[in-house]
């Protein structure tokens, strides 16, 4: 079984998933249940409160913080601002998610290079991420309130569109898109459940559980990484970072889960 | 990136700029294919093995590209399967089938071409993140159908072993935008290996027909 001696080298808790992944009637609720006990002490809170620091501190050659930073609800609005995100931001002439516009934040306001404030966006054992930490207390500033992502002018309609054209985009080595794996209800991976995007319940579901703390890599997970890592497993080449297809996307996604209640950082193996 | 993407894509930018500009005419839907489709090959950069042409789709990829629901003309199918059926590489010594005991190992292995894999490395065939097979993984997933029983229900004759791997070298040639990778066509297992896979599926000995 050469799986599952993969699996248990994954670690105790993953062979936790693997022993509850037996009886197969009950696997989904078994996975829930474990989710929900990991629930109770989410280390995705060590990353919010770091993003607060790095929030307010002054940082960068002009020692500004992130407190004039306009995420789209006003400089320095936080609550409720991620629920809202991505739109169009006339300064930038440019529709941004939550990770573009805080580049942006860090090279207008606080004066970074554009390479400097991107370098880093997914962390690692030996190198913390400040964006991803950022984008976990700026999420969790969003817990509870409705996705509502607006498509109000042509900018955001022509980058929702594109979006929906990327997602059924086949392509690479085993023809894939992301359709392959997410336009069907009720479908998995070996075990692993597949939520269908192109319902709203499907979507509401998996974008209001973004970012997330991943338990197999003890690290807190950005959107931006989601889709990074889905490319990589649809052997695609690498997804770059704040790209224009990553934020049509998002923009697809997130918009397909609006009213639904934000309920992030979660959990997740 | 969008003024990269712009200047990719000449005529989708012009139509992008009557938008900005207030006509109240929206972008068609080839237009907004053919941005998209700018749009992500200027958001990829080559890494490792996965090389930017990977994004360069071919006739089954950019006509199977197709929203949910949406299926693609009979006559349009008919030419997909004719065209993959013919480039099928049938193996020269006319045997079909393999080793099911190393069809099984294939079958369980997920790594291969993924840039984060090593290149050298043979790649698996990772049936089972998409169907059952053996009963005893009760790891599957449930994208395609269960594959429990293939031979057994099929017949052990030439014609079930043509057809395993034919279908395992290009499903395409089969059932026209199918979710099924094309193992052989996109050159992912060799001829040995989907023989092997082929075994899996077929050999009485299997314990998929068991």
């Amino acid at each position: 079984m050469p799986t599952l001696r993969r699996q248990l080298a994954l670690g105790a808790l993953l062979a936790l998933y693997s022993c509850a992944a037996f009886a197969q009637g009950s696997a989904a609720d078994e996975i829930a249940k474990y989710r929900a006990a990991l629930q109770d002490g989410n280390p995705a809170e060590l990353w919010e409160a770091r993003g607060e620091a790095l929030w307010k501190q002054a940082r960068g050659p002009k020692n500004a913080s992130f407190e004039r930073c306009d995420l789209g609800l006003g400089p320095g609005v936080v609550k409720g601002a991620y629920a809202q995100l991505p739109k169009y931001f006339a300064d930038a002439d440019r529709v941004m998610d939550l990770e573009t516009r805080l580049v942006w934040c860090m090279v207008t306001l606080q004066g970074a290079t554009e390479a400097d404030a991107r370098k880093n966006p997914f962390g690692g054992p030996d190198r913390k991420s400040d964006l991803e930490a950022l984008v976990a207390y700026v999420a969790s500033e969003s817990r509870g309130v409705k996705m509502n992502v607006a498509l109000s002018n042509a900018q955001e309609r022509e980058a929702y569109r594109l979006g929906e054209k990327m997602f059924y985009f086949r392509g690479g080595t085993h023809d894939f898109a992301c359709a392959t794996c997410h336009a069907e209800d009720g479908k998995r991976i070996r075990l692993q459940d597949l939520p269908n995007l192109t319902t709203v319940q499907g979507a509401q579901k998996a974008y209001t559980t973004w970012p997330a703390y991943r338990v197999s890599q003890g690290e807190l997970r950005s959107f931006q990484w989601r889709l990074y890592d889905c490319f990589r497993q649809q052997r695609f080449p690498e997804l770059l970072f704040a790209s224009d297809a990553s934020i049509a996307l998002t923009m697809f996604l997130a918009h397909n889960a609006n009213g639904a209640a934000f309920d992030a950082p979660a959990i997740k193996r | 990136m969008l003024r990269h993407g712009l200047l990719f894509a000449v005529c989708a930018g012009l139509a992008l700029s009557f938008v900005l500009h207030g006509c109240a005419t929206a972008p068609s839907d080839t237009e907004v294919t053919a941005k998209a489709t700018a749009v992500l090959k200027a958001s990829f950069k080559e890494q490792g093995q996965a090389k930017l042409d990977r994004l360069d789709q071919d006739d089954m990829q950019k006509v199977c590209s197709l929203p949910v629901g949406k299926t693609v003309p009979k006559e349009v199918a008919a030419r997909i399967e004719r065209e993959n059926l013919a480039s099928i590489r049938w193996p020269a010594d006319g045997k079909y089938t393999g080793d099911w005991k190393n069809g099984e190992k294939i079958a369980q292995e997920g790594r291969g071409m993924q840039y984060s894999d090593d290149p050298k490395a043979a790649s698996g065939a990772n049936c089972y993140a998409c169907h059952q097979l053996a009963p005893q993984e009760v790891s599957f997933g449930t994208i395609g159908p269960s594959l429990y029983q293939f031979g057994k229900l099929r017949g052990y004759n030439d014609e079930t072993r043509k057809y395993a791997y034919g279908k395992i070298f290009n499903a395409e040639a089969y059932n026209a935008c199918t979710n099924m990778p094309r193992f052989g066509h996109k050159g992912i297992l060799t001829e040995a290996q989907i023989k092997d896979v082929a075994a899996l599926l077929v050999d009485p000995e299997s314990p998929v027909n068991k």
